[in-house]
């Protein structure tokens, strides 16, 4: 382990209220000192980080890697590469894997292969019900001895109510936190974009407000009677973000958190069958962005996360309908959640990086996306002044799918470092 | 910076797809992003078409050394024979493909079946599909001396059917500024009516009304402007003709009416339902018709109905809009 140090830095480290600029000192892959070195300390790296802000490494609560299963479109090594050269230190994978993260093996597996890629922490999620089906339990506390930090049946609704509270109850007992996707299934139904003026008007099957929102209610009601800590991914809908809200206030156990294009983009973006902004849940509308924006200036959403989902060029070509949805989007997610401080000062910088560093690892239940003195020294440095276009050449992701391609970004991440060891230098 | 402004609807953009850099027609796809005067046009080329039935010999040469590929990926005798019968009529060689029972059932992309036909050097082709946004997508992805004509994309659209539609609505109405007309029925699952509402509107109809129970109109019709009736003889007051939609079997799904009797009850048309519009009112139907729920047959047979003639008319404005879109590419 290389001895390092980071200076003149502008650190950011929300956690512990640290917004000044600070040396730090790295050793073992830990966090050494913050400041002045420690007596008889000598760096064999110096990293020189003066304009440039110094934050803890970003962990994401949401990404699919592809692996196992789909290693032809991406892998574990590829995308936690491409989430090194975009600030993530730690990525959350849900268990829609195939095989599915239901058995033991499988989280060993995605794990071992993290640890052999050594760029990213990978954190996987094991499935609520066995297969996924949505009838029998999984193994949970298997599935947790082997390293899943929580339990989820990602997209495949638990239409069963009666499963879904069981499934709380157990993970409640062992003190699992269950994440949740919201949307009704049969409200979904065959809906690929938000039911409003934009499906209407192009015929494409709509997806109502009231999937997510029914959804929420009788989950949220099943949290409270079994007391489980339960997470929201990815909410869409302002009206759900207000009824987690007042869940919040009545104090029960439950965050959530929405994705970078969600905060950016809406159903008018979908239109004229633009398929890379084929997302679900889906785009929706402008009061709804603007709801999910207020979530997050209240507290009420606790994170931003990037959904990463890379397919390969042909996902995406065929009718609407037809393409496969999700955005490769680890890339963009430092560069989107900057812009609302910048462009639309709906939130501080301070308050961005909390969002994307100890809050969701508060979410996760794990002591990271911090700078604190003892802490695995994960870290992100990047300038945040620095404007560049996002152009397939400059994508790391094996998935090209993204509707943001072309977009002028500011912001851009220029070393990431994982337990002391720079695992990614932007070529300048 | 590629970020986009709000999209006015039904307004034509600098990049329509549907034009050359010309600004010639190319691809005829929807209905949306046409002027009234490209649609007038249209209409005024299938009115001089009109009259090729009536020679001894039914044909012009303006299409002839084309090929031109039907390509059905979803079932319809009316659409398909029309525009096949276009074709014929403009010269030009005709393939008939019925994509359902051939090369996607072996698992081929819709990308490849159309490069092997463009291997074929086809010169145009005429699609339907189940999706929608299919034709735009296939246009977007044919090489620059293809023509794509949608013959019915999902629920998206069907603009040749409206085409028709308008030049009957035209031949017995004459302008459109004072019209009031009706569309009745499963507005929802009908690409029919998305594209006859946006002919209506662009060629400045005075009112248009839609008339359905909630479960049958989409999210925010209003969007689309019109006035929208749940009772049929309250939206048919006054009204100057009358378009049935079909009620889609084939797309129902979940709990959307209870019954063919109680929607025949209510929005089933009878001659004394009609009797609120106006006296010289005409009825049309996109066909084929249910009757007994839809409308009763003394309706569809009646004097006031103009179905049968709608379907001539969608030879016509085929052949129009068939020979507008190949005169891309010439004279270059």
């Amino acid at each position: 382990m290389t001895a390092l140090s980071i200076l003149n830095g502008h650190v950011i480290d929300p956690a512990n209220n640290i917004d000044t600029q600070y040396d730090i000192h790295i050793n073992n892959g830990k966090i050494i000192a913050l400041g002045a070195p420690p007596q008889g300390f000598s760096a064999q790296r110096i990293l020189n980080a003066s304009n440039r802000i110094v934050c803890p490494g970003l962990i994401d609560l949401r990404a699919a890697m592809r692996e196992p299963g789909l290693e032809h479109i991406a892998t574990i090594a590829s995308e936690t590469r491409a989430a090194a050269s975009a600030g993530i230190t730690t990525l959350c994978c849900p268990p829609d894997t195939t095989p599915i993260i239901d058995t033991p093996a499988v989280a060993n597996l995605i794990r071992y292969q993290a640890n052999q890629a050594g760029f990213a922490r990978v954190l996987p999620l094991g499935a609520l019900t066995q297969s996924l089906e949505g009838e029998q339990i999984s193994e949970m506390i298997a599935l947790k001895e082997a390293g899943c930090i929580g339990v989820s049946n990602a997209l495949t609704p638990v239409t069963n109510t009666l499963v879904m509270r069981r499934a709380m109850e157990y993970a409640a007992t062992y003190d699992l936190t269950v994440f949740l996707h919201a949307e009704d299934f049969w409200l979904r139904n065959d809906g690929c974009v938000h039911e409003g003026a934009m499906s209407t008007r192009y015929g494409l099957p709509g997806i109502p407000e009231a999937a997510e929102t029914v959804a929420v209610a009788r989950d949220l009601a099943l949290i409270e009677q079994t007391g489980v800590r339960a997470h929201f991914c990815g909410i869409s809908t302002g009206r759900a973000v207000r009824m987690i809200g007042r869940a919040q206030h009545d104090g029960v156990n439950v965050s959530t958190d929405v994705t970078a294009h969600h905060l950016h983009l809406d159903e008018v973006d979908a239109s004229k069958f633009n398929s890379m902004c084929h997302v679900r849940p889906p785009l929706r509308t402008k009061r709804d962005q603007n709801g999910l924006r207020m979530g997050l200036k209240q507290g009420i959403i606790s994170a931003i996360c990037s959904d990463h989902q890379p397919h390969n060029a042909d996902a995406k070509l065929a009718p609407f309908s037809a393409t496969a949805h999700g955005i490769s989007s680890l890339e963009t997610l430092l560069p989107l959640a900057l812009k609302l401080v910048s462009e639309t000062g709906l939130l501080s910088l301070p308050e961005v990086i909390a969002n994307l560093t100890h809050k969701p690892g508060k979410i996760l239940g794990i002591e990271a996306g911090t700078l604190s003195i003892g802490q695995a020294a994960d870290v992100c440095i990047f300038d945040p002044e620095h404007e560049w276009i996002f152009s397939e050449s400059a994508v790391q992701s094996q998935g090209l799918n993204s509707p943001f391609l072309g977009w002028e970004l500011k912001g851009r991440v220029l070393h990431t470092i994982l337990g002391g060891k720079v695992v990614f230098e932007l070529d300048q | 910076m590629s970020t986009r402004d709000d999209i006015p609807l039904f307004a034509s953009s600098p990049t329509n797809i549907q034009f050359d850099n010309k600004g010639r027609l190319r691809h005829f796809l929807s209905i949306e992003g046409l002027k009234k005067k490209v649609l007038c046009d249209i209409l005024d080329t299938a009115e001089s078409f009109s009259s090729v039935p009536q020679q001894s010999i039914k044909k012009v040469p303006l299409l002839r050394g084309k090929t031109i590929v039907n390509l059905f990926f979803e079932n319809s005798t009316r659409t398909r024979t029309t525009f096949e019968l276009a074709a014929k009529r403009l010269s030009a060689d005709v393939i008939n493909l019925n994509i359902t029972t051939s090369a996607t059932s072996k698992g081929e992309s819709l990308l490849d079946t159309l490069h092997n036909l463009e291997a074929m050097h086809s010169d145009m082709f005429i699609v339907r599909h189940a999706q929608s946004g299919a034709a735009h997508f296939i246009a977007q992805h044919v090489s620059p001396n293809i023509s794509v004509i949608n013959a019915g994309d999902g629920q998206h659209a069907h603009p040749t059917q409206a085409l028709l539609d308008m030049f009957t609505i035209r031949r017995h109405k004459g302008e459109f500024g004072a019209l009031k007309v009706a569309i009745v029925g499963d507005i929802l699952h009908s690409r029919v009516a998305r594209s006859q509402i946006q002919a209506l509107t662009t060629l400045g109809t005075n009112e248009v009304r839609i008339i359905a129970p909630k479960t049958l109109i989409p999210a925010h019709a209003e969007t689309l402007g019109i006035h929208i009736y749940h009772d049929l003889k309250e939206g048919l007051r006054g009204v100057d003709v009358v378009i049935m939609l079909r009620l889609q079997y084939e797309r129902m799904q979940g709990a959307l009416f209870p019954s063919e009797h109680e929607y025949f009850h209510l929005f089933g048309l009878t001659e004394e339902k009609l009797s609120v519009a106006k006296t010289d009112a005409i009825v049309m139907h996109p066909g084929p018709i249910n009757r007994g729920v839809e409308m009763d047959s003394a309706v569809a047979d009646g004097v006031r109905s103009v179905i049968l003639e709608q379907v001539t008319h969608g030879i016509s404005v085929r052949m129009a809009v068939m020979s507008m879109a190949m005169q891309q590419g010439e004279n270059e």
